[in-house]
């Protein structure tokens, strides 16, 4: 059954990830995530992981392209520059289809940038990020729980759809501590054939190729065609969303990660002062759910992004409510986290607008 | 005697058999030039895998460069890296398969350029890993720009006068750096522009493949060869013009044995 610990949200994920049954971690520090290479570099290697710290983050996601074309679960975690570093990598291994799992835990950008937690990483992490067309799967937890569980459901969607899962968690939810309770997981029960893999042509078995590279056009819009079948069976099937007081809500907010707890926060004081505000947590960045969005966006008198960005989601959000209602974003950069507080002003100034007010704004 | 043979034994029951195609070779029709060396080496590593009868224990990594496509023609599993990229590939193949036999297959761009810091890296590791680096002084695949082996005064469409070491630095010699490495088991400098030459490259991979069986490191073994295409020479010039030009600049010979590896640690 599980157990009940305190713990940082990078050490629950490195203790999901030894549990998960990871073989290999490839990693590189970097903050705000180094923890997750420690944690894993004491932990790993008693309970049968190898774990590796590379010369760079290129290293990294090549090691592990080799590692899971070997047909075993691996990973690495990384922040927003180091990720960027692994963006060829990334490409990569889409288009070969290895599964394997990525973490970034975001911090500030653009270059340099700064330690403290962002959600800057939003295009790169859902629009490809790399070279050609391809998608991750993309994971947005919003506790330490859900750095642990997440770790699990990641390697469990990798392997299904033979394709890499990205949990992209932010500065602040690697650095903070809360209860995490571990789930029961037995790994060689989630084990599943992975007949595709280089581990030697035994057996009389048909050797295999493990390659990105298909240079007859024909061939590899063939290849397109079918990732693009695959996206969409993930867009399908792989939402994953949280409501919170949307039944009956007036003013929606929309929110993934760390922006979603303050959302939510903004939304109790809202409540209490009379607004009809609710919460939608997109917890699968990719597939975004925006099916559930546009049909709340019918009921709802606007919609509220906010992001720890120049506004990003805001983007696919618009996508999705089409001009049905308002759209406005609220967001802080620089690693700066918004307050409720914050947040709640801009619900008042939409609750109190005439709609055509609220409707320009939209447009500024 | 005839000029089309494929298997010896159809041609005269009299004589003796002294070529067949490795079983691990493909029958695939290779792109390569004609006369590059990347055939005769394909063809030498796959006769060693069947020698040590490790074909199905094996897993290649192929580079980015002409032999990109040497999955084609290696019977073997085999994975196709990012370019540069390919001893870190292995690094993860072999870290999660350790007691298969695993080896890189790159170029001179993809390994001493671009690559430069998995290479080193890998080998520093120790990487219990077989790595063949490919020199043949030109980026093949891309038409002849200068590679970081090309000799001084060597021409290519990026060094239209000929290279001179100022402004583009002097031709890399990696393998005697990878040599000063304590990961380094076995580093090796061979060529396959003579018949001779090719039997000692077959000795010096036969030796890399089996110091993985005892872990004694990385091994290393650059293979000088030639470019017709590249160096706009007929395959006997190009031969002739390796062994007076590159072999002076990078000569054969081990550079680290095992034993010598020994002795420093």
């Amino acid at each position: 059954m599980g157990e009940l610990q305190l713990m940082k949200g990078n050490e629950a994920l490195a203790e999901a990830a030894i549990r998960a049954g990871c073989k290999g971690y490839f990693g590189y520090p970097i903050t705000p995530q180094s923890e997750i290479l420690e944690y894993l570099s004491e932990h790993g290697p008693p309970r049968g992981m190898t774990v590796l710290q590379a010369e760079s983050e290129v290293a990294s996601i090549n090691m592990v392209y080799g590692a899971a074309g070997a047909g075993a679960r691996a990973m690495t975690s990384s922040s927003s520059p180091g990720i960027s570093l692994m963006q060829e990598g990334l490409s990569y291994i889409a288009c070969a289809e290895l599964p394997c799992l990525i973490v970034n835990v975001n911090r500030g950008g653009p270059g340099l940038g700064t330690i403290q937690p962002s959600q800057g990483d939003y295009f790169q992490s859902t629009k490809g990020g790399g070279h050609g067309d391809y998608r991750l799967i993309v994971l947005a937890p919003s506790s330490v729980q859900e750095m642990a569980s997440f770790v699990f459901e990641g390697f469990d969607l990798a392997d299904r759809y033979r394709n890499p899962v990205l949990i992209l968690a932010d500065g602040a939810l690697g650095q903070m501590m809360e209860k995490v309770t571990f789930p029961a997981y037995d790994p060689e029960e989630h084990r599943i054939l992975k007949p595709w893999a280089t581990d030697g042509a035994r057996d009389g078995k048909e050797r295999r190729i493990i390659t990105s590279l298909h240079i007859q056009p024909e061939k590899m819009e063939e290849l397109n065609l079918r990732l693009e079948a695959k996206y969409n069976l993930i867009r399908e099937q792989e939402v994953r969303f949280e409501l919170v007081e949307a039944a009956d809500a007036d003013i929606l907010i929309v929110a993934y990660g760390l922006s979603a707890r303050i959302a939510h926060r903004a939304v109790d004081l809202a409540r209490e002062r009379g607004i009809n505000a609710g919460l939608l947590r997109p917890i699968s960045l990719f597939p975004f759910p925006t099916e559930a969005i546009r049909a709340l966006a019918e009921r709802v008198r606007g919609v509220l992004v906010v992001e720890m960005n120049a506004g990003q989601m805001v983007e696919d959000v618009r996508l999705a409510v089409e001009g049905a209602v308002p759209v406005r974003w609220f967001g802080r950069m620089g690693g700066i986290v918004p307050s409720p507080d914050e947040v709640l002003q801009v619900i008042e100034q939409m609750d109190g607008a005439p709609q055509e007010t609220v409707a320009e704004e939209v447009y500024q | 005697m005839t000029s089309q043979i494929s298997t010896m034994q159809t041609v005269d029951e009299n004589l003796n058999c002294v070529y067949v195609k490795p079983d691990t070779l493909t029958d695939a029709r290779l792109h390569y030039c004609p006369g590059c060396g990347h055939g005769v080496i394909h063809r030498v590593l796959m006769e060693v895998v069947d020698e040590l009868g490790i074909r199905e224990e094996t897993v290649g990594v192929a580079p980015v460069g002409c032999a990109v496509f040497a999955y084609n023609y290696m019977d073997i599993d085999m994975q196709e890296a990012a370019h540069g990229r390919a001893s870190a590939v292995a690094t993860g193949v072999k870290r999660m398969l350790p007691h298969r036999y695993v080896f890189s297959y790159q170029g001179d761009g993809d390994l001493a350029a671009i690559g430069t810091a998995e290479t080193i890296h890998t080998v520093n590791r120790g990487e219990n890993i077989l790595m063949i680096f490919v020199n043949n002084a030109i980026y093949g695949m891309t038409g002849g720009q200068m590679a970081p082996t090309t000799l001084l005064g060597m021409k290519t469409s990026t060094t239209p006068s000929g290279r001179i070491s100022s402004g583009v630095g002097h031709p890399l010699k990696i393998t005697e750096l990878i040599a000063l490495l304590p990961g380094a088991g076995y580093v090796t400098r061979q060529s396959v522009h003579t018949p001779n030459a090719v039997r000692k490259l077959k000795k010096a991979l036969t030796r890399g493949f089996t110091m993985q069986r005892e872990q004694q490191g990385t091994s290393f073994i650059e293979i000088v060869s030639n470019c017709p295409s590249g160096w706009k020479m007929n395959p006997l010039d190009s031969n002739r013009w390796l062994e007076e030009n590159m072999l002076t600049v990078f000569p054969p010979g081990d550079l680290k044995t095992p034993s010598e590896r020994k002795k420093e640690s």
